[in-house]
């Protein structure tokens, strides 16, 4: 497949052949199960969409049983701006259910095969675009993260994933799962490519309240791997991960000194903080945006006898059981009595773990962490939910501080073939250095699919 | 004995542009469901951005009540499924509103003052309506997203008279900052009303029961009439911890009855926590600034009509209570009438012709037009009395004043030539009654009077007939 940063130097004709090459070997690989659909827009670098961003006139279903029939009028920040600059959207992928997991099993159009390995799940919650990009089936794709949903899916499909600061992307017709953690970020082939298109998608939208006002500079055309930089890696951190994290862990360790950095060791919060207040404070909210889908206006609306009956029957049937269990855990944590028990303690853990970025910050300047604690599961093996809550220990917390992080593949694990990613992960708005030693460990390591 | 304890809700639909958290417009008489778009429609990844016009307002009503501003406020979410709610949560300020611990003063009958203090002032957003037709219910989403400030009162009030006297000031005072159209036919201006009762002497708050949305003063009045009597009732026969509980009501206008809308069971748990889809709303030094100038109150403007036109306390109250009238009044002024005249003539002889309901933007004589009338007898063109006729003329004729005066031959006679032959005239016929006047029989002057009047056909100025009269006789 080609980079993006080749495809944009092709012609107009080279473009339009080159799609429709590729939509041919969409169809030649719909096992893969990656696209819901490959409905195209305009003219440009075809860019494959999650199905929670809006594109006008396209279903925009966050896989969801409840959203069918449902089609955007309006396009979202991102998609104006891709096609702004010459991009357009190409297919929807497959996800969890409203961004909701961490396999992509969730979704209502069926399981997304991992293109590794067809036995192994492609992570999630934004496993299509990974899938896609690591089939050689998209040159890139957009994801949203959420709690590791663009980082983890990539790390186990073997392509780059890049989640950015809170209120770089506008968020503006991103179906919402956790308002305060969404944001939408690219999946790609190489960390150049995630640099280019990043710096698409980024900049103020004055459509998004919580979008940042700070000067948004290019990346891409500054990108400088020979920046020798402070890299921390967390105390204990690989612990409880599995041997194929821990000697991929290893082997980035080396490459980052070997290439001139100085990789020191610091301290961080007991991750089951950040599981516990992840949830707590992702459920709260996701309760209240998924409260729109009530089959009034639009959507797959169920009669019921009356008008309880009827939201009663839309929702328990156009819901799926790991967003009900959501929606009810966070109406569970909002509820009086039990707010500041919860809700509002998880708000206290989260200062707590920014304030812990923070200072790590002010003397390093990236950390590096894994990204799950194992290989993509095979399919059915994290289907007890509070397994797959615990497997998000390491992406939540870059989401609960509102970081910007990557996920680059590393190697291959020896036991099972499937690739293993690690993360790297800057200050806020510091996406210069995120890229530039991102950058860097890519081409130190030089990570090829078959290795 | 037992005491009324009432506080307020009142929900005043802000007179912005464009609604609370989009650009759409928030007037009502269009086609259902087309001032919508994403962001009031909740569709999938639409998103709220403030209306910052919804804070310059609500700083303009903090600072008329004496209240705090909050410099930074917030917005929170309250949950709750319902077909006029697209998000299924309503935007408002739980926590944090952007005002605080004000107050207004209402004037007793007794003319004592009493302070009712405002907890709050919050910014939340409108819902759409539903319209049920039959078995068919139908939802216009245009209102949907249109602001509110729920101005909220503390239990301060102690009868229907004091909510009233209340609700008024607080509506005028709305109406001069112009913030609101403050219509309550048309729901602009909602009230809720919160109504306990408790055993004289007694400090504590007893259960409080809320009546939604009551129409108008007249109903607001019969609610808390029939609701405290059915506390009072329930009390009186032991049952007050059974059948009063913390819980709204309907007022029903036809059997005159409150209503229970919700049992206990689904008291409504609305799962407030902070939006996470807006920032703070800060409220800058130069904004505060800016619009922490206000109009003049209409308390402002009532001391001053004593003072300035020599209004009585009574007239100034009532011409003022309406900033509707208060302008009327003032352009009668910027036209140069009398602010003598101009005060009866539209006290009362312009309000005595108008029946019940009408304003001024209604009113078939405009201040202009009343104005020219009141100057047609400050400089004595007309009689008062001719002019009652002219204002009866033009409430039913389109025509100008000079025209209707002319019409009718009202025209006063002041040249004092014409007057002098006539008088002449009437002498020389009463040679008689001229002696007798000469002789002492001063009582003669008014007969010579009348005659001269009578002459004019009453459209003689008596003052200046008066005066020619006695200088010739004399």
């Amino acid at each position: 497949m080609i980079t993006l940063k080749e495809a944009l130097a092709l012609s107009k004709e080279e473009l339009e052949a080159f799609k429709d090459a590729l939509k041919t070997q969409i169809e030649a690989n719909k096992e893969l199960n990656g696209y819901i659909d490959v409905n195209s827009v305009g003219e440009g670098v075809p860019i494959a969409i999650k199905d929670n961003i809006q594109v006008d006139g396209w279903a925009v279903t966050a896989a969801s049983n409840i959203l069918q029939g449902y089609v955007s009028p309006y396009n979202a920040t991102v998609i104006d701006k891709m096609k702004a600059a010459g991009l357009s959207p190409l297919g929807r992928t497959n996800m969890d259910e409203f961004a909701m997991g961490s396999t992509t099993e969730s979704s209502f159009y069926g399981k997304t095969l991992n293109p590794h390995n067809a036995e192994y799940v492609p992570g999630g919650s934004s496993g299509g675009s990974a899938a896609v990009v690591g089939a050689g089936l998209a040159i890139a794709a957009l994801g949203s993260d959420t709690g590791g949903s663009i980082r983890q899916p990539a790390a186990y499909c073997g392509v780059v994933g890049m989640k950015p600061t809170y209120g770089r992307v506008s968020r503006y017709g991103l179906g919402a799962y956790a308002s305060s953690l969404d944001q939408i970020g690219p999946i790609t082939q190489n960390v150049e490519d995630a640099a280019i298109l990043y710096d698409i998608l980024s900049g103020h939208d004055e459509k998004d309240s919580t979008s940042s006002t700070l000067e948004c500079l290019s990346v891409a055309d500054k990108l400088d791997k020979s920046r020798k930089l402070k890299i921390a890696v967390i105390q204990g951190h690989t612990d409880e991960a599995s041997d194929a994290i821990k000697s991929a862990y290893t082997k980035a360790i080396d490459a980052l000194k070997s290439a001139g950095h100085e990789v020191v060791e610091r301290e961080l919060l007991d991750g089951k903080y950040d599981i516990s207040a992840y949830y707590v404070t992702a459920t709260a909210e996701a309760t209240t945006n998924l409260a729109r889908y009530d089959g009034i206006r639009y959507g797959n609306r169920v009669e019921g006898k009356n008008l309880s009956d009827t939201y009663i029957q839309t929702r328990s049937n156009g819901f799926g059981d790991e967003v009900k269990r959501r929606i009810l855990l966070g109406n569970f944590v909002l509820s009086s009595g039990y707010y500041d028990a919860y809700y509002v303690k998880a708000q206290k853990v989260r200062s707590l773990i920014k304030a812990e970025y923070e200072k790590i910050f002010e003397e390093v300047d990236l950390v590096l962490s894994p990204v799950a604690p194992d290989t993509a599961p095979k399919f059915g093996e994290m289907s007890d939910p509070m397994k797959m809550y615990l497997s998000d220990i390491y992406t939540i917390s870059v989401n609960l501080a509102g970081l910007p992080a990557i996920s680059l593949p590393i190697e291959n694990a020896a036991s099972n073939g499937m690739p293993v990613g690690l993360q790297l992960i800057a200050a806020p708005f510091n996406e210069q250095t995120l890229f530039d030693g991102a950058l860097s460990l890519e081409s130190t390591i030089n990570y090829t699919k078959g290795n | 004995m037992f005491e009324v304890v009432i506080g307020l809700e009142v929900h005043t639909q802000l007179n912005t542009n464009t609604k609370l958290f989009c650009s759409c417009p928030t007037s009502f008489n269009h086609t259902q469901n087309t001032n919508t778009c994403p962001t009031c429609l909740a569709l999938p990844g639409a998103l709220p951005v403030l209306n910052k016009e919804v804070l310059h307002k609500s700083i303009m009503f903090g600072t008329a009540v004496d209240a705090t501003i909050n410099r930074d406020s917030y917005f929170d979410r309250k949950s709750y499924f319902y077909p006029d709610s697209p998000s299924s949560y309503q935007i408002t300020q739980l926590y944090t509103p952007v005002v605080e611990h004000g107050s207004l003063e209402i004037d007793l009958e007794d003319g004592s003052k009493k302070t009712i203090r405002i907890n709050r002032a919050h910014i939340e957003a409108d819902a759409g309506k539903n319209i049920h037709e039959g078995d068919i219910s139908k939802v216009d989403l245009n209102r949907a997203g249109t602001p509110l400030l729920e101005i909220v009162s503390e239990p301060d009030m102690r009868s229907s008279d004091e909510v009233i006297l209340y609700l008024k000031k607080l509506h005028s005072i709305v109406r001069y900052l112009d913030i609101s159209d403050a219509n309550m036919q048309e729901g602009s201006f909602r009230v809720d009303v919160n109504v306990s009762i408790r055993p004289k002497g007694d400090e504590k708050l007893y259960t409080r029961v809320e009546i939604k949305n009551i129409n108008s003063f007249k109903f607001i009045e019969k609610a808390i009439e029939v609701e405290v009597a059915r506390q009072i009732d329930a009390w009186e026969d032991g049952t007050y911890e059974e059948e009063i509980a913390q819980e709204t009501r309907l007022f029903d206008q036809v059997k005159q009855e409150t209503r229970s809308m919700r049992g206990k069971e689904e008291a409504a748990d609305y799962r407030y926590f902070p939006e996470p889809d807006l920032l703070k709303a800060v409220v800058s030094d130069e904004m505060f600034e800016k619009y922490s100038k206000i109009p003049e109150l209409p308390d402002e403007k009532r001391a001053r009509f004593v003072s300035e036109y020599n209004m009585s306390e009574y007239n100034a109250g009532v011409l003022t209570a309406s900033l509707e009238w208060a302008k009327y009044f003032e352009t009668m002024m910027a036209e140069g009438a009398s602010a003598k005249n101009a005060i009866t003539w539209l006290t009362v002889e312009l309000q005595g012709r108008l029946s019940g309901g009408i304003t001024p933007e209604t009113s078939p004589i405009s201040a202009q037009t009343l104005a020219t009338i009141v100057k047609a007898i400050d400089d004595k063109t007309i009689s008062g009395k001719a002019a009652k006729d002219v204002l009866d003329y033009r409430m039913e004729n389109e025509m100008e004043i000079d025209a209707i005066i002319e019409k009718l031959g009202l025209k006063q006679v002041s040249d004092t030539g014409a007057i002098e032959t006539m008088v002449d005239e009437i002498m020389a016929a009463n040679m008689d009654k001229v002696e007798q006047y000469r002789g002492g029989k001063e009582k003669l002057l008014g007969f010579f009077v009348g005659q001269v009047m009578k002459a004019s056909k009453g459209s003689a100025n008596p003052q200046v007939v008066n005066e020619i009269v006695t200088k010739k006789l004399a």
